[in-house]
């Protein structure tokens, strides 16, 4: 009897043992992932200077690394995407909250939490195949269908599953309590709705609008397949250029000398932005619960 | 007008805004899908599934490299994952420093984009370890990258277990691991099958990390983990944009369809699974 | 005169800095049935779960005091908990039944031990069901869910799971508060028969109860051991005036 108490005591410290040691990888992963980053990207950017890191022309082979036209043109193509996808989702969610047949609800979010997992190269097929051609055919004053506006109304679609079931959830979370309030002071369900429930629902939308921009930042497959990829300013909607992950996916067959460094130093900055986006959306988050 | 007629006026039209945005939506996603379904369908053949790779283009090798990534990436992120969440939910007592740590690296790790873990396995895996470009290297960033979605929802499944089970079996004298394997474990089975599910459903949706970690040989089959290789996902953007749109839009179909195949596996494990096991709760 | 089974001496425990139990000093007979009363919240489910050592699961739980199970220092360094829980069995409020076969549920102790062989396993079972009255009852679908069965069965197959951990002590935290008259008195009864071989601390809300079953008992009131005797004594001529107030039911 005495032994086995022994064997299940070093059974279980040698279990917790490997749970922990499960746990630290995933700290170690992180910390990887930042050495990583920073130890060849920092050292690059110090080398060859912030100001011509930051600056406007991106030629690898006079050694300029320049990389202001893909921020403005990651600026852009997610501010676009995300006006966008919220003023769509947005509007879906509130329709699905009250104003929609009730039987409808429940199939509708199935089919969206369905659409939710397709892959983005799926939307970035669909953009080169039909929307760039359509834009190029129909709308473009340039005949460019490449550009700012392609990527930023394939990323909009791209974005509206989780647009519209967290701003969902969060109006669903609103306490029915308000919303009989207001109706029995006379006020229509519309006004209740739009005065009442989305105002209350505010951090859980914003919430969803943090989450969107931090996917449309970060998306690269769907974004290469029709931006164009020239890395110039962007002047105008209709126009080849480049995001930060787009530089990385496009530097990626180009690779040689200094220029998988670059790409690095290109990772750091998007990094950045996604590490603000993220620590914005847990304070959002927290400010909720 | 009244002032208040004036309100109720405004509040009207923007709930027929709203639900033509609904209409909208559905459109645009139905589309989307029913597009790539029209575009595809027809093109989908022998040749393209299982043929070799020669005058006409094949997904022979994209089928295998996905295959191979997705069980590599969960043959390693499932047992790191779970015994993080296990170790996050079943004994948090003490450290909590700790805990905080880890639970901030996990969220900080699902909010970088994939790209990011791309690169940062190029480095690691084709520079630093000198695989050059591997299925190997890609399969260990997937699981990288899906490890955070392990442990979050695996997490929630640990949690759904009744208390009262852990507070009975400790009682009958069960050590912590006894506790883990026999009780815990078993009741949250179908919740964290379902997240594994999942997990591999973003695995195989995944392209911008294999573009810089497997190399899109879309031509040759691999012969081992360690050669360079291609996937479903990689295949679909190679076809795009290198004049095959019709390949392209069957393979997309092909992805399509396992997508939703394995949505519908996971739903379908939640219903089977999920009754009469936590029955009092 | 029995032996003490259990020796409590100026036990204090805290929840963070709340304190939960004051100054408690109790001995409790081997083979008899001593029940905790009180008021909710009075300490008494804590001051069960101090035995078997079940507040270690709670963070900010601290015990000082002297606790002595069949004589041995149960806070002492060194102790297996795991040893201890063997030998201090607990029956909860509501009945947590694993979600498996009946047969597992009660093979889950004696697994834990390693007991592996069919046989074995299938006398124990078959004694220990026999022991709780459930053996006829179950015969016939061991290897079918626990969870199909009444809440009474439940709470009698707990008992019997407990059972076959061969422990000297059980623990029952309010058995058959969440259970129905008949089977209240199914328990009951068990409880009695039990009794013979085992030392049995139960708290429970029912004063009926208590006046039932219990050789002794003891009043908790906010964290402290107001009145502890044979339970004639007290219910029929309480030494306290709050043991009087609460068991005539002015408060509580």
């Amino acid at each position: 009897m005495r032994t086995i108490y022994r064997f299940i005591r070093a059974r279980d410290s040698l279990m917790r043992g490997v749970f922990f040691a499960c746990a630290l990888f995933c700290l170690l992963a992180l910390g990887c992932i930042c050495a990583f980053l920073l130890m060849d990207g920092l050292p690059f950017i110090a080398r060859v200077g912030a100001a011509n890191f930051f600056g406007t022309t991106w030629n690898l082979h006079e050694n300029l690394y320049g990389i202001l036209p893909m921020i403005i043109a990651s600026l852009y193509v997610t501010g676009l995407a995300t006006l966008i996808g919220v003023v769509t989702g947005l509007g879906t969610a509130v329709a699905l909250y009250k104003f929609c047949p009730k039987k409808m609800v429940h199939p509708i979010r199935q089919l969206v939490n369905l659409l939710a997992g397709v892959p983005s190269v799926i939307y970035g097929l669909f953009g080169m195949i039909v929307l760039v051609p359509f834009l190029r055919e129909y709308i473009s004053p340039n005949g460019v269908g490449y550009g700012v506006l392609a990527a930023s109304v394939i990323l909009g679609i791209m974005v509206l599953p989780t647009i519209v079931s967290v701003s969902l959830d969060a109006l669903d979370a609103v306490p029915k309590s308000y919303y009989e309030g207001s109706l029995a002071l006379g006020a229509t369900r519309e006004q209740t709705v739009f005065t009442v429930m989305v105002p209350a629902a505010k951090s859980g939308i914003l919430a969803a609008v943090v989450l969107s921009i931090a996917r449309a930042i970060g998306e690269t497959m769907a974004v290469i397949m029709v931006i164009g990829g020239s890395p110039v300013m962007p002047e105008s909607l209709f126009q080849s250029v480049r995001t930060l992950t787009a530089n990385i996916a496009m530097g990626a067959t180009e690779l040689f000398g200094d220029a998988v460094t670059a790409l690095v130093a290109t990772g750091v900055v998007l990094f950045v932005f996604t590490l603000f986006l993220n620590i914005s959306f847990s304070l959002l988050k927290r400010e909720k619960a | 007008m009244t002032r208040h007629q004036r309100q109720i006026r405004r509040a009207q039209l923007l709930r027929i805004f709203a639900q033509g945005m609904l209409f909208l939506t559905l459109l645009m996603l139905s589309g989307i899908v029913i597009f790539i379904l029209a575009s595809g369908l027809p093109h989908i053949n022998m040749q393209l599934l299982f043929g070799d790779y020669g005058k006409y283009p094949s997904i022979k090798p994209a089928l295998l490299g996905t295959l191979s990534l997705t069980l590599l990436a969960l043959v390693i992120a499932a047992p790191i994952g779970i015994g993080t969440a296990l170790f996050l939910t079943e004994y948090t007592r003490t450290r909590s420093h700790l805990i905080r740590a880890i639970r901030i690296a996990s969220e900080t790790l699902s909010g970088i984009p994939s790209i990011v873990y791309g690169i940062f396995g190029y480095l690691v895996f084709a520079v630093a370890l000198g695989f050059k470009y591997s299925l190997l290297g890609g399969g260990i960033t997937l699981a990288i990258m899906i490890l955070p979605l392990v442990v979050r929802s695996t997490e929630e499944s640990l949690l759904a277990v009744p208390q009262s089970l852990r507070e009975a079996s400790l009682a009958l004298g069960a050590s912590k691991v006894r506790m883990i394997f026999t009780i815990v474990l078993p009741c949250a089975m179908s919740g964290i099958l379902t997240s594994l599910i999942l997990a591999a459903g973003r695995v195989i949706s995944e392209s911008a990390v294999l573009i810089l970690t497997i190399g899109m040989v879309v031509n040759k089959m691999p012969e081992s983990l360690m050669s360079p290789g291609t996937s479903l996902a990689l295949d679909v953007y190679y076809f795009g944009s290198n004049g095959y749109p019709e390949q392209a839009a069957a393979t997309g179909v092909v992805l399509l369809i396992v997508m939703i195949g394995i949505n519908l596996l996971a739903v379908f494990l939640g219903k089977v699974f999920g009754k009469g096991e936590l029955m009092h709760g | 005169m029995g032996k003490n089974a259990i020796s409590v001496k100026d036990c204090n425990l805290h929840y963070g800095s709340v304190p939960a139990l004051k100054n408690v000093t109790m001995d409790i007979r081997e083979r008899k049935v001593t029940a905790l009363i009180g008021p909710s919240g009075c300490g008494k489910s804590t001051f069960l779960r101090i035995f078997n050592r079940m507040n270690d699961l709670i963070e900010s739980c601290r015990i000082t005091g002297e606790i002595l199970v069949e004589g041995n220092d149960i806070y002492a360094s060194g102790v297996d908990v795991i040893q201890l829980r063997k030998t201090v069995g607990m029956v909860f409020q509501k009945p947590n039944p694993f979600p498996m076969s009946i047969y597992d549920n009660i093979a889950f102790a004696p697994r834990t031990f390693g007991i592996r062989k069919k046989a074995e396993l299938s006398e124990i079972i078959e004694r220990t069901l026999y022991r709780a009255g459930l053996w006829y009852e179950v015969k016939d679908r061991l290897h079918q869910s626990a969870l199909g069965l009444s809440g009474g069965q439940q709470q009698r197959l707990c008992i019997a799971r407990a059972l076959a951990a061969e422990p000297r002590i059980l623990l029952m935290d309010e058995p058959t508060s969440a259970l129905d008259p008949i089977s209240t008195g199914t328990i009951e009864a068990l409880i009695m028969e039990l009794k013979a071989e085992y030392t049995i601390v139960i708290v429970t809300h029912n004063m009926q109860q208590a006046t039932r079953i219990s050789d002794k008992t003891a009043f908790f009131l906010l964290g402290e051991l107001v009145e502890y005797g044979g339970t004639q004594k007290v219910f029929s001529n309480p030494f306290d005036g709050r043991t009087e107030s609460y068991i005539t039911g002015r408060f509580g």
